[in-house]
């Protein structure tokens, strides 16, 4: 993409992203609602959550965590701007790690046992799904030879069609980023009693509402990772990014939590077998 | 030329000077005046030949060799006569073998070899040059006041922080004189003096396990030691050449087996896996010595010299293949040891595994030899041996005034000593996060090797989700905010806080500066071997500095906080009046504390050793093989 | 306007109830009652909750607890006291150890009365308290001006 693009594109992330999160989050929380026989709240209920959290007076444990809540925000809101302005896809990972690792430290800070064990499982989910994100980038590399977006995007042929095995591994470990069931194990309210909110629990106000922005910029990005698969039409991609995110949501109301030892061990199995078999293949040809 | 002596010679005269002069004051003056004069020096050196090229010097007189020569004997009979007299046969029997090997070659081709050049210098050298006279003269400074306290808090050891300075600055000579060889039988001669130095440093406190370690550790050097010399010989024999410039342009039947040969005294020297449990061990020697020779310098000369081969391993017929299982060796090392560092509750224990498993990534990148990669590999170096440093200088400084160096220990570490903990920070953060420089080089390494070999990305990939649970887990500790208790007064001798003042600016500089590292100095010398130069692309390079502006401005926010209402931990309304307590069973009320993850079950040493033991060991017989 | 009414969360804290009121405050998230329709999620997290739900009577061991959950509330916060226990002690009202009603500890602002408390009634409770949440916030407003 050309300079004057890519900043169309960054802008236009930066606006829309937290609309069509939240869009998303509203829609999720509608259609978990009707499978549970329920009416479910607003389509718009995320918003008014997120404007109200930002009316609420601030209570913080130590300033701190306020700070790297910030750059946790900050960090992920570079990390779309990096791959929806064409660039670097490494890079983008890189600067979404350092985000997660901000969310993580927040945490950390509170000094709070919820908070701690949240963080802690939360780095055993960054750990178990890594290595997956790792190997689709390679094996975009593998068949476009670039790591940057707009290539990768402007490629000649749909990857899903070299990248099968990739895309699978990359959908299992999307269950982890999108923080659904059964691998909703750090954060997760429906973890009450073991964890409260986990990494999440002594944020309150503002800050919550940071964290919830930033997962909305968060899920934008990992749709937008799904669409890359299927680059070369875009309504393809499209309807393939929402399939992905309704079936997403299906197999969150359809799955306890399970215990971190089975994040882990499966989401490094399915990358061994599902990502580091589709790159061996790709290495043969 | 001059200076290039003189740095080699300077330190030993420092040396000897400390050892007949143990008085304090003079012994404070010496090393201060010495850091300062190491690191004009090394400044001055890269000035003078920076961008010439490799530069050569024929330098050399036979009267010097008959020297070196008169040494290298008497050290081999001293560590002979120390290993027998603490029963180490194995250690005594491997030094006997390695002189009588350099014994037989003197006497049977010493009148044939003519060396051109012994020694030079050129950018990679000057790189080196750099980290050794500032990094380790900064350490050397630093150790100043940490000996001090170390002999207070150890009063039944006795005090010979003399000798201690004298291998110090015995080791910084020889360290130059390795990365200014050209020569390989100098390079081997202060090879093995590193060994030596590093033998009696692991043993400085002289009880059991020091001892025993440090045997261990001359074991597995002299190993690689045995290698090097065949290396030597066989090129001798063959070649007639013992000069590294001429290895690349040998023919591949007579260079792949000495390159496979050196290749694993590097490993060994680099505490590669089946070798890192040395290093591992090194642990119980003062952290000035884990820091300087464990992790910034010596290890890194392992390192350095698999750089200097992966030309052959580039270019020449074969030596592909050779590469290829150096690299495995190296890929296995990072794989396994990111693994293990994850169930290490001791922090130098965690950082020692953290270096083997860095070099090892070294190794990977070295071993395949693309011109990616050698720019990651010397970028791994520099970035790794400045934060490493301060890592491990920051551990000892905390165990002097924690009593431990436990991680569960440096909770809230940034409230106790925010000053050290910041320095800490900096260090982990360096080690694994954007946009710190290990990971621009890990980066570059990815970038280069799913263009040559995609199946290592699967190691470097699983390795850092690893590093990545580790770093994260150590970090929170620090960064935790918590009461400080009442009665705890850090102290921390300026020259220590110098020292870690120093290497934590050193540490955010270089990634700052690092595109003007690597295009004035890592692509010239890269593209002279190699034709044409890489370097990350400057638009990737330009999002990385506004990373590291935002992160280095954005903590000022946190002097913009005002009138926040603060409320203690969620403790499901169990809280006490007192600040962290709570309200626990049966009434009686308890602290809170918190422990971390170490996933033994799954990471643990006993079964991931012996596995990497056993594959690498099978990687370096197949590597050695294809080099015959 | 504020967006408070239209997301209130919950905190539910069960004092020393018979677990009668605490089943019917569950019952309302079910199917059949859906309080999620008007964004009323049960959070379980004073840090985050905008109402507390309590049930049962006060009594030693978990006065301090209440008051705790109440202190780390961030502000505007409401108190609904659910039951005939919650309210004003209930059948436990006699007991050497009990206090009485949560109004004993903190202040209570919407009062459902009921032994059990019939699910429509904590509903209505919980609407009512809305109210009262809006109202507080254009306090805090002005404090704060």
């Amino acid at each position: 993409m050309s300079g004057m693009n890519s900043w169309i594109a960054v802008v236009l992330y930066i606006v829309l992203a937290p609309i069509i999160g939240g869009l998303i989050a509203g829609v999720d929380r509608k259609i978990s609602a009707r499978m549970q026989g329920r009416f479910g709240p607003p389509l718009l209920q995320p918003f008014y959550d997120v404007f109200k959290l930002m009316s609420k007076e601030n209570i913080v444990v130590n300033k701190h965590q306020k700070f790297y809540v910030l750059c946790f925000l900050i960090f992920v809101i570079i990390t779309g701007c990096i791959f929806f302005s064409g660039g670097d896809l490494l890079l983008a990972i890189f600067a979404l790690t350092l985000g997660s690792v901000f969310l993580i430290i927040a945490a950390y800070s509170t000094y709070s046992p919820y908070a701690y064990i949240g963080a802690e499982r939360e780095m055993l989910q960054m750990m178990a799904y890594e290595p997956m994100v790792i190997l689709t980038i390679v094996g975009m590399y593998m068949v476009t030879k670039s790591f940057n977006v707009v290539d990768i995007f402007t490629y000649n042929q749909p990857l899903i069609y070299t990248l099968p095995g990739i895309f699978l591994g990359f959908l299992f470990i999307l269950t982890i980023k999108f923080r659904k069931s059964p691998f909703d194990i750090s954060m997760s309210h429906h973890a009450h009693q073991e964890i409260v909110r986990g990494v999440i629990t002594e944020f309150s106000g503002k800050e919550l509402a940071y964290v919830e922005i930033a997962h909305w910029y968060e899920n934008v990005f990992l749709l937008g990772m799904v669409f890359l698969f299927f680059a070369t039409n875009w309504a393809i991609g499209a309807a393939f990014a929402v399939v992905t995110y309704l079936l997403e949501i299906f197999i969150d109301n359809n799955n306890s939590r399970l215990k971190w030892q089975f994040a882990l061990g499966s989401a490094w199995i399915v990358a061994l077998i599902l990502g580091v078999g589709n790159i061996a293949v790709l290495a043969l040809k | 030329m001059n200076t290039v002596l003189f740095l080699i010679v300077y330190p030993v005269i420092v040396a000897l000077l400390l050892l007949i002069l143990p008085q304090l004051a003079i012994r404070k003056f010496i090393v201060v005046a010495s850091t300062a004069i190491l690191t004009a020096a090394s400044i001055y050196l890269t000035a003078t030949y920076f961008n010439t090229g490799a530069v050569f010097f024929e330098f050399g007189t036979e009267a010097l060799n008959v020297g070196i020569f008169a040494i290298e004997l008497v050290l081999a009979a001293t560590i002979i006569i120390i290993s027998i007299k603490h029963k180490q046969f194995l250690a005594a029997l491997l030094m006997l073998i390695g002189a009588a090997m350099t014994i037989w070659f003197e006497q049977t081709y010493g009148e044939e070899i003519h060396v051109a050049n012994n020694l030079f210098v050129d950018n990679l050298s000057l790189i080196m040059t750099l980290i050794i006279g500032i990094v380790g003269s900064l350490i050397a400074l630093f150790s100043l006041g940490y000996m001090e306290e170390y002999h207070h808090h150890h009063h039944d050891m006795k005090n010979r922080t003399p000798f201690f300075f004298f291998i110090v600055y015995v080791f910084l000579g020889a360290m130059y004189g390795v990365v200014f060889a050209n020569n390989l039988m100098w390079l081997l001669f202060c090879w093995e003096i590193t060994t030596f130095c590093s033998f009696f440093l692991i043993g400085y406190s002289r009880d059991e396990i020091a001892t025993k370690n440090a045997f261990q550790a001359l074991k597995m050097n002299l190993f690689g030691g045995l290698g090097f010399s065949a290396a030597i010989i066989l090129l001798f024999m063959n070649a007639h050449t013992v000069e590294l410039n001429q290895l690349s342009g040998l023919a591949s039947a007579v260079v792949l087996l000495p390159a496979a040969l050196l290749a694993f005294a590097g490993i060994t020297k680099s505490a590669q896996m089946p070798f890192c449990s040395w290093l591992l061990g090194a642990m119980v020697a003062p952290t000035p010595v884990s820091a300087l020779l464990h992790s910034s310098t010596m290890v890194k000369a392992g390192v350095y010299l698999i750089i200097r081969l992966s030309p052959i391993f580039a270019f020449v017929q074969g030596g592909a293949t050779v590469g290829l299982f150096v690299a495995m060796v190296g890929a296995v090392t990072f794989v396994l040891t990111s693994f293990m560092a994850i169930s290490q509750t001791d922090a130098k224990r965690v950082l020692a595994y953290s270096t083997i498993a860095n070099l090892g990534l070294i190794v990977v990148c070295a071993g395949i030899g693309t011109y990616e990669l050698v720019w990651a590999a010397i970028m791994l170096v520099i970035f790794h041996a400045i934060a490493k440093s301060l890592l491990f200088l920051s551990v000892g400084t905390v165990e002097h005034n924690l009593g431990d160096r436990v991680i569960e220990s440096m909770d809230g570490l940034i409230v106790k000593m925010p000053k050290v903990a910041v320095g800490m920070v900096i260090g982990i953060a360096g080690m694994f996060l954007a946009p710190f420089g290990m990971l621009i080089s890990k980066w570059a390494a990815l970038e280069g090797l799913v263009a040559a070999n995609p199946i290592l990305t699967v190691f470097v990939a699983f390795g850092s989700a690893a590093t990545l649970f580790f770093w994260t887990k150590w970090l929170g500790k620090l960064i935790m905010i918590k009461e400080k208790p009442a009665d705890f007064h850090p102290h921390v001798p300026g020259s220590q806080s110098f020292t870690l003042t120093c290497l934590a600016i050193m540490t955010v500089g270089v990634c700052l500066l690092f595109p003007l590292i690597s295009k004035y100095s890592l692509e010239p010398f890269i593209a002279s071997i190699y034709g044409h130069a890489y370097m990350l692309d400057q638009s990737n390079v330009a999002i990385l500095l506004i990373m590291m502006a935002l992160v280095l401005v954005l903590p000022l926010r946190l002097l913009s906080y005002e009138n926040l209402n603060y409320k203690p931990q969620y403790l499901a309304g169990t809280n006490l009046s007192e600040k962290e307590k709570f309200y626990g069973s049966l009434g009686l009320t308890r602290d809170l504390s918190m422990r971390s993850f170490y996933l033994a079950s799954i990471f643990g040493e006993d079964k991931l050793f012996k596995l990497g033991v056993v594959s690498s060991i099978i990687l370096i017989l197949i590597m050695i093989g294809v080099g015959m | 306007m504020s967006y408070l009414p239209k997301s209130p969360w919950l905190v539910h804290y069960d004092a020393s109830s018979c677990n009668g009121c605490d089943i019917e405050v569950l019952a309302c998230l079910t199917p059949l009652y859906d309080v999620e329709r008007f964004g009323v999620l049960n959070i379980g997290n004073p840090k985050h909750a905008d109402i507390f739900v309590v049930t049962g009577s006060v009594n030693e061991q978990n006065k301090s607890v209440i008051q705790n959950i109440y202190n780390q509330m961030a502000e505007p916060k409401v108190v609904v006291a659910i039951g005939a226990c919650a309210t004003s002690g209930g059948i436990f009202r006699e007991c050497y150890n009990v206090q009485g009603g949560v109004d004993k500890v903190i202040p209570v602002d919407v009062y459902v009365p009921g032994c059990a408390a019939r699910p429509e009634a904590i509903i209505d409770g919980v609407v009512q308290a809305l109210g009262v949440l809006e109202e507080k916030y254009k306090k805090m407003g002005k404090v704060a001006k």
